[in-house]
């Protein structure tokens, strides 16, 4: 069988990287002997329902509003949505984010539909906008070591209850407005404010996407991409490393439970 | 730069009082700038005979100082900062603006390339004095000059289309013709490639008015011919003769360092600069062929943007076939980034062991903004 990978959008929310993830993906299950293809859906295109994998990125207000339009905001039974119940796994990282919920901020700054697969909903943050490097501790369930990533974005993304979040902001503001939190998840739909790509910093999270595809994955090199998450996890603790020299920045290494930045 | 904060502490309206009763030529976008800048300046008669800020110092503090430093009644060619542009437009009155193109760069900062194309728009309506030049195939430029009193459009190409997908109008999809620099259309609404006024055939200037220029020009590569254009196309809105102009292009065989090879322990290494994908993509089309290594230096300090992500729009995977280098301070994103482009590639930090470890007596080396400076200080 050959994999599917919807790269959805690329010209309207590819703005920070984001593409990658596809190619990471496909070359994972590649490197691993597993056939795959990445379908790249530009806007205008009619978007595929039969792809077992949905990757979308972050970008700026008008294309985002292009995007969602076109995913099906604000309609019921849009291809997306089909693709979800049909089991597809999703990406959605930043303005990708934004627009799979109830309700993002529109480029008149009023709220506008979302796609409705996440339950959240995003508004203007009443702050700066939110740019620099994250640290995320990720939930138990996931399994996943800490997360390391770069947001940019001004809304502040609140979860409903029907969601749950990838995890504890330990750097940076993930979601913002003060929750404390990055992400948000619904079945097999993950959302994220981490760019870097998000999967070129966090290879256990791209396994974890595909393991959802297809199963259980023999494992990989993942050297060079430890030494980028040890370097770029160094870069915004140094003062706590030397406190606690006892925590490892490993790839594979979880968070030490009870630690915290303060 | 320090004289110029100085100059603009004491008088905050200095850019406006240096600038006043001289011709001025502004070249602003985000890729170009130094380069069509150094060409302009020669083709109006070198640095003897006109004010120019040189060295890329393109905020307000560098204009004024380099304005400070000539005599009032020289012409001025100046870059600007793309952000910039629209305070330096109402300070110095310029009869002419050069837009080259806009793209993604330093992603924490610049976040919405729209947002500047729309601020760019706002500026020349409100100064139909200005003769614009510009790029009338990077629909961003376009938007951003429609509203010009006059408008030069030039043909000066944009390979890099992925930040103009999304129309500066309205959003909708933009049809690039499959032929490079034949033209776009919005499928929405009624932008479209405005007619060209100079354009280039292979790499001769061509005006609308039948004149044609063969600039003598010792650049490299796609860009450097596009550069060119501009450069000619806003001489010529300054009354300079096209013909003595293409000549004087030829004395120009670097530009700040970049396009210059220097010697380090027995290697010729070749200096280019790409700081974001649509400068990667102009760089590709003038990088000497497999097995030849190419090391690649990335920092990601507040003049590169903080965000390194843009790594993953650039298609390394062009460079499989011959060894890369990946250096500099965010070098290990670079390694990544390669590693899944299936590129052969070492990993060495510091930039001066980084062209030895390509072990070869030449070698292409590609920075971006602070680590060509910091090459420039490591190799020379």
């Amino acid at each position: 069988m050959t994999v599917s990978i919807g790269l959805l959008f690329p010209d309207l929310l590819g703005t920070y990287g984001d593409s990658g993830n596809a190619a990471i993906l496909a070359a994972r299950l590649r490197w691993r002997g597993i056939d795959s293809e990445v379908l790249t859906v530009r806007s205008g295109d009619p978007v595929p329902v039969g792809c077992q994998i949905y990757v979308v990125g972050g970008g700026e207000d008008l294309p985002q509003s292009q995007a969602a339009r076109q995913l099906g905001a604000g309609r019921d039974g849009g291809p997306l949505r089909q693709a979800v119940d049909a089991g597809a796994v999703v990406l959605a990282v930043c303005a990708g984010q934004q627009i799979l919920g109830l309700t993002f901020t529109g480029p008149d700054g009023r709220p506008a539909p979302g796609v409705g697969l996440l339950d959240c909903t995003t508004v203007p943050g009443a702050g700066a906008r939110m740019v620099g490097e994250v640290v995320v501790e990720p939930d138990d369930d996931l399994g996943l070591p800490v997360l390391t990533g770069y947001e940019n974005h001004a809304g502040v993304t609140r979860l409903g209850p029907g969601a749950r979040p990838v995890g504890r902001v330990r750097a940076g503001s993930g979601n913002g407005g003060g929750s404390g939190v990055d992400g948000v998840r619904v079945g097999k739909v993950f959302g994220t404010y981490l760019h870097g790509p998000v999967l070129a910093r966090n290879p256990a999270l791209a396994d974890l996407l595909l393991s959802w595809a297809v199963g259980a994955l023999d494992p990989l090199d993942d050297r060079e991409s430890e030494d980028l998450r040890a370097e770029r996890l160094r870069a915004v603790a140094p003062a706590r490393r030397r406190r606690r020299s006892g925590v490892r920045w490993r790839s594979g290494v979880r968070w030490r439970s009870g630690v915290r930045w303060q | 730069m320090i004289g110029g904060r100085a100059i603009l502490a004491v008088d905050p309206h200095a850019l406006q009082r240096l600038a006043s009763g001289r011709t001025i030529a502004l070249v602003s976008g985000t890729n170009g700038k130094t380069t069509t800048t150094s060409l302009l300046a020669a083709a109006l008669g070198g640095p003897g005979a006109i004010v120019t800020n040189l060295l890329g110092a393109n905020l307000p503090p560098g204009l004024a100082a380099a304005l400070a430093a000539g005599s009032p009644e020289q012409p001025a060619a100046l870059e600007v900062d793309e952000a910039w542009l629209a305070q330096v437009v109402a300070a110095t009155r310029p009869k002419t603006v050069a837009l080259l193109n806009l793209s993604r760069d330093q992603l924490d900062r610049n976040n919405e390339v729209r947002t500047l194309a729309a601020l760019w728009r706002r500026t020349f309506e409100s100064h139909p004095e200005v003769t614009v030049v510009a790029n009338a195939d990077d629909p961003l430029v376009a938007w951003g000059a429609s509203r010009a009193g006059v408008v030069c459009w030039v043909g000066a190409g944009q390979p890099w289309m992925d930040d103009a997908g999304g129309c500066p109008s309205c959003g909708g999809r933009i049809d690039f013709a499959d032929v490079a620099g034949a033209g776009w259309t919005c499928h929405d609404c009624e932008l479209r490639r405005p007619d060209l006024d100079v354009w280039l055939d292979g790499s001769t200037v061509v005006w609308r008015d039948g004149t044609s220029v063969a600039p003598d020009l010792q650049l490299p590569g796609r860009a450097n011919r596009a550069n060119a254009a501009m450069a000619l196309a806003t001489a010529g809105v300054l009354g300079t003769d096209r013909v003595l102009a293409g000549r004087s292009l030829g004395s120009l065989t670097e530009v700040a360092g970049r396009y210059a090879v220097v010697e380090t322990g027995g290697c010729r290494a070749r200096l280019l600069l790409a700081k974001n994908p649509a400068g990667w993509l102009e760089v590709f089309d003038f990088l000497r062929p497999p097995p030849l290594p190419v090391v690649v230096a990335i920092n990601a300090r507040i003049a590169d943007g903080r965000d390194p992500s843009w790594l993953w729009d650039v298609p390394f995977e062009r460079l499989r076939g011959r060894l890369v280098v990946a250096t500099g301070e965010r070098s290990r994103d670079l390694a990544v980034r390669l590693h899944y482009a299936e590129v052969e590639h070492a990993h060495e930090p510091d930039l001066a062991r980084a062209v030895a470890a390509a072990r070869s007596t030449d070698v292409d080396v590609v920075a971006n903004y602070t680590s060509f400076q910091q090459l420039r200080v490591r190799l020379s």
